[in-house]
């Protein structure tokens, strides 16, 4: 079986389109849903999908893309490792490119800096085990997605008795912070496009004290287009119903319970805290940190001087993350801040809503 | 060669350096006789306009499905040539090798040279070597430069698409990169993708005998893959190019594993592909050619010129939205979740 033309068959497009048409035809007023997740919010640019909605359907991007809500004080805070001697940045790829206050990674590894780009958190592992002279630090972000890898890397290197393998930790978590996008008086999200891929870890489940406290439908979306056009109609059907449940679209790959192994091993070695999201703010319980017994592996424990954090003040960022302003209301976009010379952390990820926009609206 | 390494020495310009190129580099590459060693090649003076171009070569790993650096080196400067609808006629070759490369590495890379330059008709037949201590260069860089002739009056340019003109590409996109990738380290990617490293000039050179004036356009669509080099065709002409995603020809292996890393394989490299601009009656018939070619035979019409609007490429979605298609900021970096 193939897993990708399936779910571009533009005939089945064309059904969905109908139905969803038909299922808001009689309804008066607008429904706005928020895709949470940066891979929703590439998935609906790469295959132009608001533009094939119906009027009465708005889809707003969230705050779903790790690289763009991780503050500006982080990229920092790496940004000083990376200057340390004998010191290796590992990394996934997007994180290179963001800017901090004066500097990024990219620009460090231009000035000499060892900062090397990994598909795993075990290669990061391997390499501390390869050079036992260095410092390897891992950049830890994500949401939980990334982070039961990482658990899984920090507890290899625990087993093999690495004493030079860190991780930078600011991994973010979802229901947390969804939740409070709904307590913004601002912001009118009739419906959730819940991430695909937490929810494989985390469970569709996980999303059900969010639909009875807020009253908000939530369907678990897969990322092809064929599973966003279910998902969008499955949530206006919910909206016209007046339901608001929590339903799994993509269950070919989503449990009710999710992956028990993948939140053992995440609960073993991380516990929830207070997190920073750039652009947003301080939302109480939405991050992960290493429990205290694993404290011998955080970065944070090794000595630098971060620079004092600075912000380009015109930049949007935390309006375009929560879902209140779209790229094209921000007076630099396309101006100074392009993928290029990117001013925020929205234009920079590949997943970022910024960059979506620039790089796909016509 | 006594030594299974290159070593700082044989960059001297001293005895081991006319040993490295006497029993190594000459006889593989050229074979020219040492009375007949000069410091320049002399050559015969072509009839018609000249093409002249340059490529450096740093691909890593320097082995990978389907090539190696050195048909790498040759192939894509054949290819320069060709694109500017020349005949490819001379080469020559630079290698700037870090100390402590395999002479057996080097030497299969020199064989598949050769290989190369006979299968595209191209002689070398210049060249130099230089030996740079370890780590002041990765194992081994080619430069590779080449003229060729052209023998026609048409006007094949990056400036000439003209609207209504269709877009053509010679075969499935994203080969090469992806094969690349694929051989990297770090990537625990099982696949048979073989990059599609290969001279085009025989089936440009048909090309021009069947459709002639009719080309536009000829450009290989490398580094940035034909997303880029489309964009770069549509800001030269000042024009608008629609191109249909249905109808981009890529193999299901790519494809997938594409979407595996998260890239895009619009704008993954390839290395024996070409993209033609071609006046829509003659479209057909140049198609067919492409076809009968081992290189072209999964050759597609992708789009066409759809407008005066400088610069503008769009891309109409399998699923029938419409989006725009641009150049990529940096490296296509994967994505993180």
């Amino acid at each position: 079986m193939k897993y990708l033309a399936e779910f571009h068959d533009p005939q089945l497009v064309g059904g969905l389109l109908a139905a969803i048409r038909q299922s808001v035809a009689k309804f008066s007023g607008s429904m706005t849903f928020m895709e949470v997740c940066g891979t929703h919010t590439m998935a609906i640019c790469q295959h132009g999908i608001r533009a094939l909605l119906p009027a009465s359907i708005q889809l707003i991007s969230g705050p779903g893309c790790p690289v763009c809500v991780t503050p500006v004080g982080y990229i920092d805070h790496a940004v000083a490792l990376a200057r340390r001697p004998e010191t290796i940045i590992t990394t996934f790829g997007d994180m290179v490119r963001v800017p901090g206050s004066s500097s990024s990674l990219m620009r460090e590894q231009a000035a000499g800096a060892d900062i090397r780009i990994v598909y795993s958190p075990l290669d990061a592992v391997s390499l501390a085990e390869q050079t036992p002279e260095s410092t390897i630090v891992f950049l830890g972000v994500g949401f939980e997605t990334t982070a039961p890898a990482i658990a899984g890397a920090l507890l290899t290197a625990e087993k093999k008795q690495l004493s030079n393998f860190f991780v930078l930790c600011s991994h973010k978590t979802m229901p947390v912070s969804m939740a409070a996008l709904l307590k913004d008086p601002d912001l009118q999200i009739d419906g959730y496009i819940c991430p695909a891929h937490v929810s494989a870890i985390i469970g569709a489940k996980a999303y059900e004290p969010l639909a009875a406290e807020f009253r908000v439908p939530c369907v678990v979306t897969g990322f092809e287009p064929l599973d966003v056009l279910q998902g969008i109609l499955m949530l206006s059907r919910q909206v016209i119903a007046g339901e608001a449940r929590v339903e799994t679209q993509y269950s070919r790959v989503v449990k009710p319970e999710g992956n028990l192994r993948a939140q053992e091993i995440l609960n073993q070695v991380f516990e929830p805290c207070d997190a920073r999201w750039r652009g947003i703010g301080d939302i109480p319980g939405s991050g992960l940190k290493l429990r205290p017994e694993f404290a011998g592996y955080d970065a944070a424990s090794l000595q630098v001087e971060i620079e004092p954090p600075f912000e380009h003040q015109g930049c949007i960022c935390g309006e375009i993350l929560k879902g209140k302003a779209r790229p094209t209301d921000c007076p630099l976009f396309r101006s100074t801040c392009t993928p290029e010379d990117p001013v925020g952390a929205c234009m920079v990820s590949s997943e970022g809503t910024c960059a979506a926009e620039y790089k796909y609206a016509t | 060669m006594k030594s299974d390494v290159i070593l700082l020495g044989h960059g001297s310009g001293g005895k081991l350096s006319h040993q490295l190129l006497d029993d190594l580099i000459i006889p593989i590459l050229s074979g020219i006789r040492p009375s007949d060693q000069n410091d320049s090649a002399v050559l015969p003076a072509p009839n018609g306009r000249l093409a002249f171009t340059t490529d450096s070569y740093v691909v890593d790993p320097l082995f990978f499905a389907g090539g190696n650096i050195g048909d790498l080196a040759i192939h894509g400067t054949v290819n320069d040539l060709a694109m500017a609808g020349a005949r490819p006629l001379f080469i020559s070759v630079g290698l700037i090798i870090e100390e402590g490369l395999p002479v057996m590495d080097l030497k299969a890379i020199l064989e598949s040279m050769r290989k190369a330059a006979d299968q595209s008709q191209i002689n070398i037949v210049t060249g130099d070597t230089k030996v740079v201590q370890r780590g002041k260069a990765d194992r081994l860089f080619i430069n590779t430069s080449g003229v060729g002739v052209i023998e026609h009056d048409f006007e094949i340019r990056g400036d000439n698409a003209r609207l209504g003109d269709k877009v053509l590409v010679s075969g499935n996109l994203g080969d090469h990169g992806m094969a690349v990738l694929a051989s990297r380290e770090g990537i625990n990617l099982k696949s048979s993708i073989r990059s599609d490293s290969a001279s085009l000039n025989a089936m440009v050179q048909d090309l021009l005998n069947v459709t002639g004036s009719e080309i536009h356009v000829l450009r290989d669509p490398t580094r940035g893959g034909v997303a880029t080099t489309l964009k770069e065709i549509a800001i030269q002409s000042g024009i608008e190019i629609t191109i249909d995603e249905a109808c981009l020809p890529i193999a299901a292996e790519v494809g997938g594993a594409c979407a595996i890393l998260g890239l895009d394989p619009l704008f993954v490299a390839n290395e024996g592909k070409l993209l033609a601009f071609i006046a829509p009656d003659a479209a057909q018939k140049a198609l067919g050619v492409m076809h009968r070619h081992p290189e072209g035979r999964d050759a597609a019409i992708i789009g066409e010129v759809t407008g005066r609007a400088a610069g503008k490429v769009r891309l109409k979605t399998a699923i029938g939205g419409m989006r725009a298609v641009e150049m990529l900021a940096g490296e296509q970096l994967p994505r993180i979740c």
